[in-house]
């Protein structure tokens, strides 16, 4: 079974293409915006991703749920805390 | 040494000190990063670091004195891209506007890769909440008045950057 396909995210943010700080910056932004225990999926092809939205979330507060790949690409589901 | 509030949040402090493009990056990342993540940041800016509080950025780079710096093509074919180009000293020294080509190739490379403009970086820190204080005695020394920076700019000196350092979790000099 697919985990992905489990997550049910309430909104979607497209960080592709973006360097570091923007994907966290924009993470930021997007999470401000949502209620608590709502679910943010974020896409990043920033290969520095992987670890600062690890040390984000720990930072935050903000659960990390998953983090998966998919080839150069990578998803992040994110629960406001 | 602690905190003299323990409750309060995670805080970092910065000195930047160049206004060269290169030198530009790292105190508008570390800053936009922190204040992503919820932690008070201030960055006092000094010497050469007054001039990234100005309205208008014209942060510049020069590979002169840089010898370590690769210049890259933003254009062509990948392998054509990723040559290093050694600039002979003579060459970036006595061409005229060589140092504008060289800025423009590092802006160009860095869009291409996905890279915010200081602007957008500066930006980005002003809507986190970072503070972003001038150093009073360069503005002095350089003639800068308050009414040259953004309307966001606070001044400050010595003492007022300690006293903030010393309640940080992370101080760093750029």
């Amino acid at each position: 079974m697919n985990d992905v396909e489990v997550i049910k995210e309430d909104v979607v943010l497209d960080c592709s293409g973006m360097l570091c700080p923007m994907p966290i910056v924009k993470t930021t932004k997007a999470i401000k915006e949502l209620q608590s225990g709502q679910i943010l999926k974020m896409i990043s092809t920033d290969a520095g991703s992987p670890p600062d939205i690890a040390a984000w979330s720990r930072q935050t507060g903000n659960e990390l749920l998953l983090s998966t790949t998919e080839g150069n690409t990578f998803v992040f589901f994110l629960k406001k805390s | 040494m602690s905190k003299s509030n323990p409750n309060a949040p995670k805080r970092l402090a910065l000195i930047s000190s160049k206004g060269t493009l290169d030198w530009a990056y790292p105190p508008f990342i570390l800053a936009s990063a922190a204040g992503a993540m919820g932690w008070e940041v201030g960055v006092f800016f000094t010497f050469y670091g007054l001039t990234l509080l100005k309205p208008e950025l014209t942060a510049a780079v020069s590979p002169l004195g840089n010898p370590a710096m690769p210049m890259k093509m933003p254009f062509g074919p990948e392998g054509f891209k990723n040559i290093n180009w050694q600039m002979p000293n003579l060459l970036m020294a006595n061409v005229p506007g060589f140092e504008g080509l060289a800025t423009n190739l590092m802006k160009q490379t860095f869009h291409n890769k996905g890279v915010a403009t200081i602007e957008e970086l500066r930006e980005s820190c002003l809507e986190l909440d970072v503070r972003l204080i001038g150093c009073q005695m360069t503005m002095d020394v350089f003639g800068f008045k308050k009414e040259d920076f953004i309307p966001q700019a606070e001044i400050g000196g010595a003492a007022t950057f300690l006293e903030y350092a010393a309640d940080a979790d992370v101080q760093l000099f750029i």
